[in-house]
């Protein structure tokens, strides 16, 4: 029980709550970062999956790409990028961009390529352009997924962001390594608490968006 | 290359040595975490009210930091390679849980009702029906689950260089010889695509009786529907 003995101590000491170490300070440092990595890499995997599901080919060259770049262990890739750019935000957003692309770009890929092919035809039977096609019909349809693969990937970068803090950054990680090397564990199990909330948080924001992005006819059908 | 492959004495350790280590902190946990998540499952398939609370709690405690979750566990377990491997194999849970799951009930009900009439009884049935159907789903998320579990190990380098390969990082930073973090990185990222290809070819001996080889021609072969499989099963566990 000593964890949650932690948990209390850390979030009703007030020092935690204000200044430049405080949890709102930290917080949004923490989301700054998340939400650049994730819309780094959704720009980066959302088109290519898009279109590559649209025309269907290239299936095993995402395969390729997803399991190269899951191969590539986030952690030494941001020492590395430290230690050839030097310190900065770019160096920690490589790894974080590199760890949200699979995901995104493999679900949008499947999930373009499972819609129901059917109301496709009937665009194109239409005379629906194939830009059209593959933005009115099949993107509705496919939304779903695409933002399940979304969402996968901002709770790994929200855990993940955290090794910002190890090559001198801020963000919630601040707590966790700042905790390690100074023995404090209230503050690594504070810190800890934080980011596992802004996850949770994270899964009913994507939940929020679902509800009122994806069309109800395409939501009743999944 | 002799540059590239040499190793500070302060590891006390050779560049066999530290793979053997890190394949070792990497693929018991996935094991581990296979040997739970089977019964868990199918828990969760007979008992279907249980399977959203498992999701949800396996989604909570994958998004606690890796750090942080080794941090507390010094406490127990000390700065050792279990303090490492337990995270470890918890993280594998979120993937390995749905994708049973999943598996498991994608078998058709007529290949069910064919083997309860051949006389199965339920256990003979899941060992000898149900289990081999799902192979294919199974080991697209054991190699969802071994790459990251390979990618983190590298984190235990911050408890007391528990990270086995990923110790060369800190030395790499405190010696100051990029050469050795670029080492970790190559050889970690290789060792993640060779054991990705060692769970593929596994499948393809497993499942006989799938078509295979087509590759690039057939745009659906069922090798690529299983690996396409994952993601959607991630999904489903966030």
């Amino acid at each position: 029980m000593n964890v949650l003995t932690f948990i209390h101590a850390f979030f009703s000491d007030g020092s935690h709550w204000h200044g430049y170490d405080g949890i709102p300070t930290r917080l949004t440092e923490h989301l700054h970062y998340s939400l650049q990595a994730l819309a780094i890499a959704a720009v980066i995997g959302l088109p290519i999956g898009l279109i590559t599901g649209h025309y269907g080919r290239g299936g095993n060259a995402i395969a390729l790409v997803a399991t190269g770049s899951r191969a590539l262990p986030t952690f030494g890739l941001l020492v590395l990028m430290v230690m050839w750019l030097g310190f900065g935000l770019g160096p920690v957003m490589i790894p974080l961009v590199v760890l949200a692309v699979p995901p995104i770009l493999v679900t949008t890929y499947e999930a373009v390529r499972s819609v129901d092919p059917s109301p496709v035809d009937a665009a194109r039977g239409m005379g629906m352009p194939e830009s059209r096609i593959l933005l009115q019909v099949e993107l509705p349809g496919a939304l779903p997924l695409i933002l399940g693969g979304l969402r996968s990937a901002a709770i790994q970068i929200v855990s993940t962001a955290t090794i910002a803090a190890y090559v001198g950054l801020g963000g919630i990680g601040r707590y966790i390594i700042d905790g390690l090397y100074q023995r404090n564990y209230e503050k690594v199990v504070g810190g800890a608490t934080l980011v596992a909330v802004l996850a949770l948080v994270t899964l009913g924001v994507f939940w929020a968006v679902a509800r009122v992005a994806v069309s109800p006819g395409v939501r009743r059908s999944g | 290359m002799n540059d590239f492959l040499h190793i500070p004495s302060d590891l006390q350790n050779t560049y066999s040595g530290l793979i053997v280590l890190h394949l070792r902190e990497a693929l018991i946990p996935v094991l581990a975490g296979l040997v739970v998540s089977l019964p868990l499952a199918q828990l969760c398939v007979r008992f279907r009210w249980l399977y959203p609370p498992v999701l949800w709690s396996t989604t909570v405690l994958y998004a606690i930091p890796s750090l942080a979750f080794f941090v507390v566990l010094i406490d127990y377990t000390g700065m050792s390679e279990t303090t490492v491997m337990i995270p470890l194999s918890v993280y594998s849970l979120v993937v390995l849980v749905p994708a049973i799951v999943d598996a498991v009930r994608s078998v058709p009900q007529e290949t069910l009702d064919a083997a309860t009439a051949m006389g199965f009884g339920p256990v003979r049935r899941y060992l000898q029906v149900q289990l081999p159907i799902a192979v294919p789903t199974i080991i697209a998320g054991l190699r969802v689950a071994t790459a990251s579990s390979i990618s983190l190990v590298s984190v235990g380098m911050l408890i007391g260089n528990q990270g086995a390969l990923g110790n060369l990082l800190h030395d790499a930073n405190i010696y100051n010889r990029p050469v050795y973090a670029v080492n970790s990185v190559v050889t970690t990222a290789v060792l993640a695509i060779l054991v990705d290809a060692a769970l593929v070819l596994t499948r393809v001996l497993l499942t006989p009786w799938m078509p295979r080889g087509t590759g690039r021609a057939g745009r659906k072969t069922s090798g690529d529907r299983a690996d396409a499989a994952v993601p959607a099963l991630e999904e489903s566990a966030r």
